[in-house]
């Protein structure tokens, strides 16, 4: 075995996150790394590659001991590795991110052209060409999510560890990465990778260990495995099937929003759109097709040139997402990581921050409600915590996603803007959040999620607009929503009515 | 362009109209006595704040220098009264000293988790106490070596004088551009500034990075302490104060953000020729008073730190 844990053990205050785990992960081999959110598997990564120090256990690497004591150290061991929580550094050039520590050097100094050239070289290797030499922030989350990966398999020499690496790519993205992955794995890498998509686990592992509450439950090659085993494993219990209730074919209700013209130069081109009350209406589209635009504009982060938006009482103002927010509106954005947490309050202080911003923090909510919120939002969507004080920023990344849902749910808004509301989130707590959506909705709630996942669109929504270069260019209604109709859409064949 | 380097850029363009504007009211300004005035005059705030720079990029500050620019004045003095050591040994071994003494509060913010600003604070009051200690009076330096030191100049054309201190400023400035953008510890104070989290993860070695960042501050300070006193030729335990303020001013006006990862040493050059142009107008007019220097240097301050906030919120959109 290339890389052997025996006994792994890490303890968080209150939390045993990894206890007694074993694994082996052989050289040439993808090694899916599965279980629900808090399982303890972005603890285990950490605490291999010197992020974390273990509390017990031993790790061998070719035969030797190691107990990485930074993660440079892992990195000079030949371990590289794409953690789960953005990765690379806004401030510094992409060649930089991608070469550093790596550098070409001349006289000891950085060769900044030799840089630059390895940078473009490595990066078309992904069908990436950007020019190199501007700041990583100034990119999308999933060019960043590319440069991370790149990096990492730069550095890595015998393990490549990957930590929910496609959550922000989209399908063609993804098989780039995966042709890169393969061809590692065919020189002899050993790649580590969590995921939650079980298709993508399907597609690129060989091997698959399961976690649950920090024990290892189970450990076997894939062929064979079907995918209700697997989902039992990570549960501990079968999932009952859930979302499969068609849209309520409910008779469309009269719009209670109407917006008219709505556009921005070089964001967006004016679009239409009606909603109802308690619709879902699902925005579709690939990456850079205008969907995260549509939300922004409709939130007033970049408010529209042009156009009206009105509801039965007349105009209302969307000029800043203060006024969005005063007029009923609520917009959980994608990336939440960064936009989303105050790492250090707690998930009750978490779960009430907007609500409170509303009232004014001249009016605090009174600490009984408080609690009575942030218990009733952990319970629904099943948020993994010790309690509702622990600090958000301790909580896995898929808990802390939920509590950023409970936030915008909490603030009970007329109309909510989903931006990929179940990315990084597990197999049984994304079918809990759908059914969430559903009976928000009967009260009367709208919604607009925008999402990659087409089942979960066809799942949940009543009509679905598709968005291609930055315009709207068609909507599905009722019976006509389907994954291959969305997906005929997107691609520009067959205009769907 | 990169908006990074927009601060930058509206210095340059400052600087110049600066320039342009007192030229047109005084075209001496232009001549190579001034130039050769305005280097050797700002030489020891020049070098100090190319330590402040690398500092404040890494998302740190440092408070410390102005103190340690006095405690150096006054040991240097001391030891050539004092001992029989040839200058050169005492410079060396108060490099040493200083370098030693910002190394370890670097270690001490890093290891203890402190922000940088109490414990420079604290450095600050050492290095203050320090310089006390070795005198409370100014103590003339009367070394031959030292009258050597002051009278070492070319002439540029037009009678200028290009001093010795003058040309350090400018060679340190040049060490200091190519440590902040050609070598990898340079990267990895850009990515300490940009987010330690992050950067600890990507595998930037914190520590070191920090004593390293800190150490060099502390080197910077003790030559600047040097060259204030070729320059006044005397030590006093008074001298400087808040020196460190206003090397952290140049640096801002120079364009890099004072909440680290952003900025560029050869920003904080022009910011530090812009404070010195100020005081030289107001020399040239006579009539205003040298208090309209901060006021002056107050408002640019005031200018960058909108024009930062500006950008911040602009990039924040994107
Ligand atoms: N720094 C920390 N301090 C305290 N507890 C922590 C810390 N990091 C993780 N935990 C706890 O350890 C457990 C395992 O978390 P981990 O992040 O490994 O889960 P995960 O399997 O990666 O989940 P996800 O799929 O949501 O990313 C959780 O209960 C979490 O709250
Ligand atoms: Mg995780």
């Amino acid at each position: 075995m290339l890389l052997s844990i025996r006994s792994l053990t890490k303890v968080f205050p209150g939390t045993r996150a990894l206890d007694d785990v074993d694994l082996d992960i052989a050289a040439g081999q993808v090694h899916a790394l599965l279980g629900e959110n808090g399982a303890g598997k972005s603890t285990l990564i950490k605490c291999l590659t010197g992020a974390y120090r273990r509390d017990g256990g031993t790790v061998t690497l070719d035969g030797a001991p190691i107990d990485p004591r930074s993660t440079l150290q892992a990195q000079e061991l030949g371990i590289g590795t794409v953690y789960q929580e953005v990765n690379l550094l806004p401030n510094l050039t992409v060649a930089q991110n991608l070469m550093f520590g790596h550098e070409p050097r001349r006289f000891g100094l950085i060769d900044t052209r030799a840089m630059r050239a390895q940078a473009r070289e490595t990066l078309a290797r992904y069908g990436l060409d950007i020019d190199v030499d501007r700041d990583l922030g100034r990119y999308s989350v999933a060019i960043q999510q590319i440069v991370a990966i790149a990096r990492a398999v730069r550095i890595s020499g015998k393990v490549l560890i990957l930590d929910e690496p496609t959550a922000s790519l989209d399908k063609a993205e993804v098989r780039m990465v995966f042709d890169v992955l393969r061809s590692l794995r065919d020189q002899g890498m050993a790649i580590v990778f969590v995921s939650h998509f079980l298709d993508q686990v399907f597609d690129l592992a060989d091997q698959v260990t399961i976690l649950r509450n920090g024990r290892r439950v189970a450990s076997q090659p894939i062929a064979g495995l079907d995918r209700m085993t697997l989902v039992e494993q990570m549960l501990g219990r079968a999932l009952e099937d859930v979302v499969a209730i068609p849209a309520a074919d409910a008779a469309p209700t009269a719009p209670i929003l109407r917006f008219q013209g709505m556009g921005r130069a070089g964001t967006i081109q004016p679009f239409d759109l009606d909603v109802g009350a308690g619709e879902v209406v699902g925005l579709a589209g690939l990456l850079g097709s205008g969907r995260t635009e549509t939300a922004e504009l409709l939130f007033g982060i970049r408010p529209a040139q042009t156009g009206t938006a009105r509801d039965d009482a007349g105009p209302i103002d969307l000029r800043t997402p203060r006024a969005a927010i005063a007029a009923g509106f609520g917009f959980a954005p994608e990336d939440r990581k960064t936009d989303g947490i105050v790492a250090d309050l707690s998930i009750r202080e978490n779960i009430i921050l907007g609500l409170q911003a509303r009232r004014g923090w001249a009016r605090p909510i009174p600490r009984a409600e408080q609690n009575r919120l942030a218990d009733d939002y952990i319970r629904q969507l099943d948020i993994r915590t010790s309690g509702r004080e622990k600090p958000i920023g301790e909580l896995s990344g898929g808990n802390q996603q939920k509590a950023v849902l409970a936030r915008w749910l909490a603030m009970n808004p007329r109309f909510l803007i989903l931006d990929e509301p179940t990315r990084g989130i597990d197999v049984g707590a994304h079918a809990q959040i759908l059914r969430l959506i559903r009976d928000l909705t009967q009260g009367g709630l709208s919604l607009l999620i925008i999402s990659s996942e087409l089942d979960e669109l066809v799942a949940v929504a009543d009509r679905v607009i598709v968005l291609r270069d930055r315009a709207h260019v068609a909507e599905l209604t009722g019976g006509a929503v389907g994954a291959d109709a969305i997906m005929r859409a997107i691609a520009g064949t067959g205009e769907a009515a | 362009m990169n908006a990074r380097a927009l601060p930058l850029y509206a210095t340059i363009l400052i600087f110049v109209a600066a320039y342009a504007l007192a030229y047109s009211q005084f075209p001496n300004i232009l001549s190579t006595r001034v130039i050769g005035n305005l280097l050797t005059d700002n030489a020891y705030l020049g070098i100090v704040a190319v330590g402040m720079t690398l500092v404040i990029l890494s998302g740190g500050i440092d408070l410390s220098v102005g103190a340690v620019i006095a405690f150096s004045g006054v040991f240097i003095a001391v030891m050539l009264r004092d001992t029989g050591l040839h200058p050169l040994a005492v410079f060396a071994i108060l490099l040493m000293l200083t370098t030693a003494f910002g190394a370890a509060m670097g270690f001490l913010i890093d290891r203890l988790a402190m922000p940088a600003f109490i414990v420079t604070l604290a450095g600050m009051f050492l290095a203050r106490g320090a310089a006390y200690l070795l005198s409370v009076q100014s103590v003339p330096i009367t070394h031959p070596f030292f009258g050597q030191l002051q009278s070492a100049y070319v002439l540029m054309p037009g009678k200028g004088r290009l001093t010795l201190i003058g040309v350090l400023m400018l060679a340190v400035f040049a060490v200091g551009m190519v440590i902040a953008h050609r070598t990898r510890f340079g990267t990895s104070v850009y990515a300490l500034g940009g987010g330690a989290q992050t950067a600890r993860l990507m595998g930037v070695p914190q520590g070191r990075t920090t004593v390293l960042v800190y150490g060099f501050s502390g080197l910077m300070a003790g030559l600047s302490g040097i060259v204030f006193a070729v320059y006044t030729g005397s030590g006093y335990s008074l001298a400087t104060v808040g020196t460190e303020l206003t090397a952290i001013a140049a640096v801002v006006i120079g364009g890099t953000l004072l909440s680290g990862g952003s900025g560029y040493m050869f920003g904080t050059l022009v910011g530090v020729l812009t404070m010195g142009l100020i005081q030289t107008y107001i020399v040239f007019d006579g009539t205003l008073s040298s208090w309209w220097t901060k006021i002056v240097i107050g408002l640019l301050l005031l200018v960058f730190i909108l024009l930062q906030k500006g950008l911040l919120t602009l990039s924040a959109r994107r």
